[in-house]
């Protein structure tokens, strides 16, 4: 909050380098509710105002009113990309920094490149253009989010690919909900605003559905909220304690009442579940948050793809952006419940279903043993919940 | 799950045909919702008047602000508009001009007015209801502050009370659907106030992102209640969804009130419902009795359902009632006892853990 920019107000007209660009996420429910119609007035109205802005990326969709939004703004030419047979029009992030503009426009946040391309997704690009002291509006669903997309599954009967990491979209300046009603967004269906009639229908039996639209909604109002929550939250700890914050696992005195979350990581493969979870709960309770795996100490007596699905989820809690540890010990319980209690661990998560050779070698009980050792620490264990019927 | 208490009665469907029926022969209300001045909520419903126009809808026009950015005055001139009557004390909508008018689709700037004293209706959402009843849709803005049951949490952000307010229950029962207006409060300050001192600009900021939270939510739980009337009425499980209901399950000796009060916030956190469980047993000492009474006096107070569950079988008893009402969360208390009752705390624990499928169990300490 502290430069002023059109991002948060105020008017920008060359980018500074040095100084990271500003964020601002429009975050919506399903494609139709208007995101990128909203994201490209807002961009007429930051040119009118004398600011250098363009176009990065703009998916057209054939949609009428959306394009006739882009009418005078500049636009950065694609590249176009050969992978097989075919030919992608993909965002040109090095000709975006050459032009060097104060603000860019990148639709659809949460698209994965073409192979062959710099890197493998949109956001990280995006990340390419902030670095630069560029300011970048852009826009993604609520689906895309990494740690709902256990609850995304459960709503929809989707597992969704294209993901955004949490901490990045964190990282955001603003995220501002566009909304729409169900009644509303079914009807652009309808009327073939949304998609070509063949893929309307199609989208209609799935992910259009009242039900599973209302439930997107009314999450991403939430999280929305909760967006907010924490930015507001994290300004108001900023202008009461400008330090910096030690960070690592021993707690210093000032920190001791706070909240701490170990995530029992194994090779099971609801772990990845869990992870998720555990991110969310500790985004929601300001906590701290470690991945903790424990290996026995002759480690040929764990079969080579547990070792792999133990490295796989590791390497997953590391991406967003949680604390990992990997524990020596032959009984896995103990070892869990001494290292939370020497590290004033407040909750351990496990997750419900464990029926790999892992828990066999470690003992079946391993829950029930967590819960009888660590008389004096929450334990949660997560289900997976269901998915719609 | 095909539960056959997730069905509904014969009286329930009655009653849902009739009030079908009855929406069927009123206008719908749709109203924008923004938590504060220049978020954008004349402009887009505005907007959304003149999409339907050129759609072909009869859109009228018959009440404004007072004044406008030239954005939206570009709007108002692609839409018909129905002056308002004005009197020495403010004004009001036309009503017999709008009803004689009769067009499909009434534009409301500010739902929120009070007549003036010459008026029929004391209050203009008064004057929509009638139109509603006349059969002509009404689409309406709204801001936070003017909800009357939510201006405790808006004085509470704002130190200010607001007197004219749309009474509760009306967004719930008049409204057929409700849309968030949201933009960064800086925007909506750069937009109302010039800019000044940093600290008093600072401070309003802070306020205005509280109330874009707050919009935020109640708009979540308008729509959380759709979901949930929508999955009724089609006989769906209400577990599905995005709500968090939590269970938890007291004893006499469970030391309760931090459980208790996890569960509350849990459950506030998430808009869900809040269980507290207990199962009789069959012999308590007077000790136990006071406790146990202490406990669900407790959960009580905190808003939550109690409910006395009997049967032999504790863990059977708790795990039927969770699948029952759908629960996500059951919250039990570390066993406090030593010896042979650990074992038998252990082998119910196993059973609970193992049974309760798509059930989270969080099991508190001492």
């Amino acid at each position: 909050m502290s430069s002023s920019t059109p991002i948060s107000g105020g008017s920008r007209v060359d980018s500074q380098p040095g100084r990271r660009g500003q964020l601002k996420v429009f975050l919506g429910y399903a494609a139709g509710v208007g995101k990128t119609y909203r994201m490209l007035e807002e961009a007429q109205y930051l040119m009118r105002q004398g600011n250098d802005i363009v176009v990065g990326y703009f998916e057209p969709h054939a949609r009428k009113d959306t394009i006739a939004k882009t009418v005078g703004l500049e636009m950065v030419p694609v590249r176009m990309i050969t992978y097989r047979v075919s030919t992608f029009r993909e965002m040109d992030t090095d000709a975006i920094l050459k032009r060097r503009p104060a603000i860019c426009i990148v639709d659809e946040l949460a698209h994965t490149n073409v192979p062959g391309s710099q890197r493998a997704k949109r956001w990280e690009d995006v990340q390419i253009l902030l670095d630069a002291g560029i300011d970048v509006m852009t826009n993604m669903n609520i689906q895309h989010l990494e740690s709902l997309n256990d609850q995304i599954f459960r709503i929809t009967g989707v597992r969704v690919r294209e993901t955004v990491p949490d901490w990045f979209v964190k990282s955001a300046a603003e995220i501002v909900m566009v909304d729409a009603t169900t009644g509303a967004l079914l009807n652009r269906l309808k009327r073939g605003d949304i998609y070509a009639p063949e893929k309307a229908q199609q989208a209609m039996e799935n992910f259009f559905k009242e039900s599973t639209l209302t439930a997107l909604r009314e999450l991403a109002m939430r999280q929305a909220a909760h967006e907010l929550e924490l930015r507001e939250n994290a300004s108001t700890l900023e202008e009461h304690r400008p330090q910096q914050e030690p960070s690592g696992i021993v707690p210093s005195s000032r920190r001791a009442t706070a909240d701490r979350i170990l995530i029992y990581v194994s090779a099971d493969a609801s772990t990845a579940m869990l992870i998720r979870r555990g991110r969310r709960m500790a985004d929601y309770l300001g906590a701290d948050c470690f991945a903790v795996s424990v290996m026995p100490r002759d480690q040929g007596r764990l079969p080579k793809s547990d070792r792999e699905a133990v490295e796989k989820h590791l390497n997953f809690a590391r991406n967003l952006h949680i604390e990992v540890r990997i524990l020596e010990g032959d009984d896995a319980a103990e070892t869990i419940v001494d290292f939370a209690r020497r590290n004033q661990v407040t909750q351990i998560l496990l997750s419900r279903c464990d029926h790999s050779s892992w828990s066999e070698l470690f003992g079946s009980d391993l829950i029930l043993r967590v819960v009888q050792k660590a008389k004096d620490i929450r334990v949660i264990i997560v289900a997976e919940r269901k998915g719609p019927s | 799950m095909n539960d056959s208490s997730q069905r509904p009665t014969p009286e329930q469907l009655l009653a849902q045909i009739e009030q079908e029926e009855r929406r069927e022969r009123r206008g719908r209300l749709k109203v924008f919702l923004g938590y504060a001045p220049g978020v954008g909520k004349s402009f887009q419903m505005l907007d959304e008047g003149r999409r339907r126009r050129e759609r072909g809808e009869d859109v009228v026009v018959c009440a404004l602000q007072p004044e406008y950015p030239p954005e939206i005055e570009a709007v108002l001139q692609k839409l018909e508009i129905i002056p308002t009557l004005k009197t020495a004390d403010g004004e009001a909508i036309d009503l017999v001009a709008v009803l004689r008018r009769r067009p499909q689709v009434a534009l409301v700037d500010g739902l929120a007015y009070e007549n003036p004293s010459d008026c029929l209706n004391a209050h203009r959402w008064q004057d929509v209801e009638q139109l509603l009843e006349a059969g002509i849709s009404v689409i309406a803005t709204v801001n936070l502050q003017y909800l009357e049951k939510h201006s405790d949490e808006v004085e509470r952000i704002t130190g200010k009370r607001v007197s004219c307010t749309i009474p509760r229950g009306f967004l719930d029962k008049s409204a057929d659907e409700i849309v968030v207006v949201d933009a960064p409060a800086t925007e909506s300050l750069s937009r109302q106030v010039a800019p000044g001192d940093r600290a008093v600009l600072l401070a309003q900021e802070h306020k205005l992102s509280r109330l874009r939270e707050l919009a935020l939510l109640v708009a979540a739980s308008v729509i959380d209640r759709q979901l949930e009337s929508y999955l009724r009425s089609h006989g769906m499980d209400s577990s599905w969804g995005v709500q968090e209901r939590i269970l938890v399950c007291v004893t006499p000796r469970s030391n309760a009130t931090k459980m208790l009060e996890s569960g509350r916030r849990n459950a506030d956190r998430f808009q869900g419902e809040f269980y507290v469980v207990y199962v009789q047993q069959p012999v308590l000492s007077q000790q136990d009795r006071k406790v146990l009474k202490e406990n669900l006096d407790y959960a009580r107070q905190l808003g939550a359902q109690v409910e006395v569950l009997t049967g032999l079988d504790a863990t059977e008893a708790i795990l039927k009632f969770a699948r029952q009402k759908g629960i996500t969360q059951i919250f039990v208390g570390h066993s406090m006892r030593e010896g042979g009752w650990r074992r038998l705390w252990g082998n119910s624990m196993k059973r609970l853990i193992s049974s309760a499928e798509g059930i989270d169990v969080v099991v508190y300490p001492h």
